[in-house]
């Protein structure tokens, strides 16, 4: 099927990171013939989401980084043609690093003890150890599960070319939900012993703690979204205007983050940000409520009232607080969780960053961000698909081996793939990844710490509902160190099983993440032990799983620091470290009017209405090639989605 | 592949909406003149139902369509067999329910659900619940909605408990709810209801200091929205006061018995019924209000004959019972007096504690304190200083004087589109507190000079008063309610911005009237004074119209028993 792709494109994609993918759907949505590749099996590259065992995967993959290093640059070589030279790109990942699994869960299967003697290891004795061999065994103890899980949801990405036909897709993608509460209904009818309740279902009556074992987890795997970037949409951000102007935000739904949270003198607290929140506060007094509603309602203009910062530009923002009256609380509240600045930062930034926080609350609910079901990784694949829907093509698991440039025009013109297939193109974009270290010799490179953790109570445990997506920010432990970020993800973002929570420890790295990270997860959680410990660490939630990684951050690095790139050939970056997509979506608006200065970026799709099908239209093409079903705006896909974009973005 | 989606133009699509909407245009008026037409002629049937569903379904405020279909519904309800109805009616619930979608606040759409729901014989009123809270999730502040809950809510006996926790579901959503409040005001007394001896309406302390709480914390979040203050001032506010008669006063001279109301009232035949016994005989008598209109008001009085004011018993008895108001009030005429009266005192009865008044002066007291905070905080929030002021009235107008003066000042400052209603209510206000002084002091004179006030008001209180004194003020009149003055024997007006007199009309012992540099234009304005019988004294120095031509002629002819006219 490779062998028959066409050869002639307007743009080639190199990559379906967030930026890659919305430049497709922009490329495409304009008219130009895109061909839009992964080297990976997956959509998102380190912009994914995977199940649990697709996570373990991933592990396994990053930790056998350095072997199998085969150079055979051979087959290529040939079809160079005199006038041209080649760029020759990365054959191997090397974007994450210091991998670090633990794993807390009691991992016995039936309740043996000797089994559980026999495999379960003291957490404390394991901490410093990859618990590769653990992956490894649970691996193999399991791979039922991973097989339904491929049939559920990887079905549709792992094929080796993808040839969308819109409809279908709309289809397999339906059916792939659905498919989700099936097979979970198909498992428990299948003898399983365990309970397996579909997700949706609400739980708000266990006040007793679960256990949840290993077994558990992977067993249920298919119902973890784990993303590798933890991100969230500010609901007035750039990514959010995106999706609606484009109408991309069809396919994806929403859930508001229903809380902020707080860490102060060893304690999680909810900070009252909206309106509603300082009203229904118990913790503020009613003159902390005062002064902080009349702080805030200051900041959403604050370029009105000069008068009230002027003389503080050239302090620090934590400095300016403590002259507004605000007791100590309030300014933890405002300096960490609101502004989520560091103590640094100036008066004029925090303001800034203050007003642009609370420009974002009510437009869908108390909370300024929102957060995609089923994880982050759903956000590139949608604009990939609407990529598709306008012609574009896309290929997984496609190695690109080389840039041909043209000696004379010093301007890059065509790939050779794994398959040695040139591909002509007049643009190219490829993510920072792909590029070689000589291409990337000169770059210096920033480094994300991440964690990731499962978890079986939230952090902060409310009376009323235990389905809350929380987001906290810990202000550095030392000088020189950097705020961490913590998301907290409940079953109904689907993005882990029932009675657990998923949460997401991001800085920007000084060391390795776990030395990075590691305080913070000790002092908000404990690890799972069998054996009854003291009161006050069972009031934390227990750790049943830990993945600690850093992971490349290309987000700051100038066009010009690449050696050697041919005018025509663009580079997206990788995840930054920050909060929202914002730098994503610059940098794709940026290329894409870089590439087509005339044209618009992503504008609305033609009313359904106003399209005329021309039926005798000369045929494109295109159909020659008969694996590549033309993509048609069929106005039936408009029927089934008949709700305007802003009510696909649920609360 | 890319040549092949193709919009139409801009002139496309506006000739297509034009098109269509004249066609839309043409059906609508077709419709209506057909059910009209069958409206005139009598065939009430179900072809009537469908068009005029039609036209409801675009435009849900066609009221006279909505009482079309309910003349059919009542014909049908006639015809058709208990199942077909049932069929009926659910067609038109699901039709309502999509006008409603329509426009969420149609009143012509809920009054007809009202309508329905109220003939049905087993209505769904578990159904009609969630439909509330259904329209109240999109627009938690339509009022109509609201409106529609409570019937319902009436309708099917829901528990207050349970409605108020609904209340509290949206207050803590957004609480800047009117009608949340609102409703918390009528189901808060059912859910607590007094003993019978306690007034009505009003809150056991625990569950009041709650609401206090709950209703602070809004107007420390946003001390701007005024839904909270309203609920607030509710909170605090008093029971409507038990109808009573507040003064009787019987008079030899004038052969006359005044009575004063708590309320105003009309009495007459076909209206109040007040009894008068004398010596406790009755006595019939003709009732009239002092300016003679006869329009409902605080005071009225009635003649006596001379049989009853007569020196043969060493006393006389007069009691007034108003049979309405379930009270009544009974004062002695003695041997050799010119007078008697019954009256409550202001001060026992704490008349003047304006809207606020709760029964506990500490819940008063820390209400007053947190205000005083929030203020500091919010200097030029107008809700908070109104409250402060109010919160003093309540707890000692007296003892507070100053302060609420000075507040005054810094309200009609932060507020000054108001500056007229405010300084009516500082006149008001400085006026309760020199009563209060005057019965302090038991005299029957009254200082109110240099006070700068606008209005008069409480005027029904000062039956007994015989000096008044205005002088120096910002009064523009002299209001009729000025009439029930019955004792006032002299009144000093100077230097006002009088241009009326109407309450100088029969004020029976009036003697001296002092009404020097005021802005009487008119003669006319002074003609009232012709019936004031005892007028000797008429000072109307420094007012334009001693300036016109033939004023003292005019003033000789109108008042020959006025000895002194100063002009």
């Amino acid at each position: 099927m490779a062998d028959s792709l066409p050869t002639e494109f307007d743009v080639v994609i190199i990559g379906t990171g967030l930026p890659e993918s919305i430049l497709a759907a922009a490329c495409s949505r304009s008219g130009q013939r895109v061909l839009h590749l992964d080297s990976r099996s997956y959509y998102g590259g380190n912009w994914a989401s995977f199940s649990f065992s697709g996570l373990l995967s991933w592990l396994k993959e990053h930790q056998q980084n350095g072997d199998n290093a085969e150079e055979s640059t051979a087959s290529w070589q040939g079809l160079v043609h005199e006038t041209e030279e080649a760029i020759a790109l990365r054959k191997k990942d090397e974007t994450i690093e210091h991998i670090e699994v633990f794993c807390y869960a009691s991992q016995d299967m039936d309740d043996n003890i000797e089994e559980i003697s026999a495999l379960q290891k003291n957490p404390s004795a394991v901490t410093s150890k990859p618990l590769d061999s653990v992956c490894l065994s649970e691996e193999t103890n399991s791979l039922h599960v991973t097989s339904s899980e491929t049939h559920a949801k990887d079905t549709p990405k792992s094929d080796e070319e993808i040839s969308l036909e819109v409809t279908d897709v709309e289809d397999i993608l339906a059916e792939e939900k659905c498919c989700g509460d099936k097979t979970c209904i198909n498992t428990a009818s299948g003898g399983d012993k365990d309970e397996n309740k579909p997700i949706e279902e609400d739980n708000t009556d266990q006040p007793k703690r679960n256990r949840i074992t290993y077994s558990q987890i992977v067993k249920e795997g298919r119902r973890f979204n784990i993303d590798l970037v933890s991100k969230l949409l500010y609901s007035q951000g750039l990514l959010i205007d995106l999706l609606i102007k484009s109408n991309v935000s069809r396919y994806a739904e929403f859930k508001n983050v229903t809380r902020i949270l707080a860490f102060r003198e060893g304690k999680v607290e909810q900070v009252p940000c909206s309106r509603a929140d300082v009203f229904n506060s118990k913790e503020l007094t009613m003159v902390e409520k005062r002064i902080l509603m009349k702080f805030l309602t200051f900041c959403l203009d604050y370029e009105q009232h000069p008068d009230q910062y002027q003389a503080f530009v050239h302090c620090s923002f934590s400095d300016y607080l403590k002259t507004k009256k605000l007791t100590p609380n309030l300014q933890h509240f405002v300096l960490h969780s609101i502004a989520m600045t560091e103590s640094s930062c100036t008066t004029i930034d925090g303001l800034k960053a203050t007003k642009n926080f609370l420009r974002c609350l009510g437009r869908f609910g108390n909370t300024p961000f929102l957060f995609p079901l089923y994880g982050q990784g759903e956000i590139p694949q949608c604009f990939c698909r609407m990529c598709a829907v306008f012609g574009g093509i896309y290929c997984l698991r496609h190695k690109v081996q080389c840039l041909i440039v043209d000696k004379e025009s010093g301007r890059c013109k065509a790939i050779i793939d794994h398959l040695d297939q040139r591909i002509n193109a007049k643009y190219f974009i490829v993510e920072d990844s792909y590029l070689s270290e000589e291409t990337c010799s000169n770059v210096q490179y920033k480094q994300i710490s991440r964690a990731v953790l499962i978890t079986d109570q939230s952090i902060l445990k409310k009376a009323d509902s235990d389905q809350q997506i929380s987001i906290l920010i810990v202000p550095p432990m030392e000088s020189g160190t950097c705020a961490v970020r913590v998301t907290e993800l409940c079953s109904s973002t689907m993005t882990c099983m029932k009675d657990t929570y998923l949460v997401h420890l991001t800085c920007s790295s000084s060391k390795t993440a776990r030395e990075d990270l590691e305080s913070v997860v000790k002092k908000l959680f404990t690890p799972y032990t069998e054996t009854e410990i003291d009161k006050e660490e069972l009031t934390k939630p227990r750790l049943l799983w830990a993945l600690y990684f850093n992971m490349r951050d290309s987000s700051g690095i100038s066009r010009s620091s690449y050696n050697g790139l041919p005018s025509n050939v663009y580079v997206c970056s990788g995840p930054d470290c920050g909060l929202g997509n914002e730098h994503a979506v610059k940098q794709a608006e940026t290329l894409f009017q870089e590439i087509f200065p005339n044209e618009d970026f992503c504008p609305p799709p033609p009313n359904p209405e106003d399209i005329i099908f021309d039926g005798d239209d000369k045929q494109p093409e295109a159909l020659g090639t008969n694996n590549i079903i033309m993509a048609k705006p069929d106005s039936s896909e408009e029927n089934k989605n008949p709700e305007s974009p802003e009510n696909h973005l649920q609360n | 592949m890319h040549g092949r989606l193709k919009v139409k133009t801009s002139e496309e699509q506006a000739e297509a909406k034009r098109l269509e909407r004249e066609q839309k245009l043409k059906l609508y008026q077709s419709a209506t003149q057909t059910v009209f037409q069958k409206r005139q002629a009598g065939e009430l049937d179900e072809s009537v139902l469908e068009l005029t569903s039609q036209i409801l379904g675009a435009n849900p405020d066609f009221a006279t369509l909505w009482n079309c279909r309910r003349e059919v519904l009542q014909r049908l309800e006639a015809q058709k067999s208990p199942e077909e109805l049932a069929a009926l009616v659910k067609t038109e619930l699901g039709f309502l329910e999509s006008c409603l979608r329509v426009n969420p606040k149609s009143y012509g759409t809920w009054h007809h659900r009202c309508w329905l729901l109220g003939r049905l014989p087993e209505p769904n009123w578990a159904r009609e619940l969630e439909l509330c809270a259904r329209f109240l999730e999109v627009d938690e502040r339509n009022f109509h909605c609201w409106d529609y809950r409570r019937f319902v809510a009436a309708q099917a006996a829901v528990p207050p408990a349970e409605e108020l926790a609904f209340t509290d579901s949206l207050i803590t959503r957004n609480f800047s709810n009117y009608s949340s409040w609102h409703y918390r005001s009528c189901l808060l007394p059912q859910l607590h209801p007094q003993p019978d001896s306690g007034p009505q309406g009003r809150l056991p302390e625990d569950v009041l200091l709650k609401e206090l709480e709950l209703v602070q914390n809004a107007f420390f979040t946003d001390p701007n929205d005024q839904s909270a203050w309203f609920y607030h001032r509710w909170l605090l506010g008093r029971a409507d006061p038990q109808d009573a008669l507040r003064c009787l006063h019987v008079s030899r001279d004038e052969a006359c018995l005044t009575v004063s109301f708590s309320r105003p009232v009309l009495v007459g035949p076909r209206t109040e019924t007040l009894l008068l016994m004398v010596d406790e005989s009755p006595l019939a008598v003709e009732w009239r209000t002092p300016d003679g209109r006869n329009w409902p008001g605080h005071v009225w009085l009635c003649d006596l004959p001379a049989t009853s004011l007569n020196d043969q018993l060493p006393h006389h008895t007069f009691r007034v019972i108003w049979t309405a108001g379930d009270a009544q009030k009974e004062c002695v005429l003695l041997k050799g007096h010119q007078e008697g009266w019954c009256r409550d005192s202001a001060t026992d009865e704490q008349l003047f504690r304006c809207e606020l008044s709760v029964e506990k002066s500490t819940v008063l007291q820390s209400e007053l304190e947190s205000c005083k905070e929030l203020q500091e905080l919010e200097p030029e929030n107008k809700w908070c200083l109104l409250t402060i002021i109010l919160l003093m009235r309540a707890l000692d107008p007296l003892l507070y004087e100053k302060e609420t003066l000075q507040y005054f000042q810094t309200l009609k400052a932060v507020d000054p589109m108001r500056a007229a209603y405010l300084d009516d209510l500082r006149s008001k206000f400085l006026l309760e507190n020199s009563l209060l002084k005057m019965e302090y002091a038991e005299v029957r004179v009254l200082h109110l000079g240099h006070k700068d006030l606008t209005v008069l008001c409480h005027l029904e209180q000062l039956l007994l008063v015989t000096h008044l004194d205005l002088s120096h003020n910002r009064l523009r009149a002299l209001p009729p309610a000025l009439a029930a003055l019955r004792c006032l024997e002299v009144l000093q007006a100077n230097d006002n911005a009088i241009e009326s007199l109407d309450g100088v009309t029969n004020l029976p012992r009036l003697q001296e009237l002092s009404l020097c540099n005021n802005r009487l234009q008119q003669r006319m304005v002074l003609q009232p004074l012709a019936s004031c019988p005892r007028l000797v004294l008429l000072n109307l120095q420094g007012n334009p119209l001693c300036q016109a031509v033939g004023t003292s002629e005019y003033l000789a002819e109108l008042l020959p028993l006025v000895n002194s006219i100063l002009v």
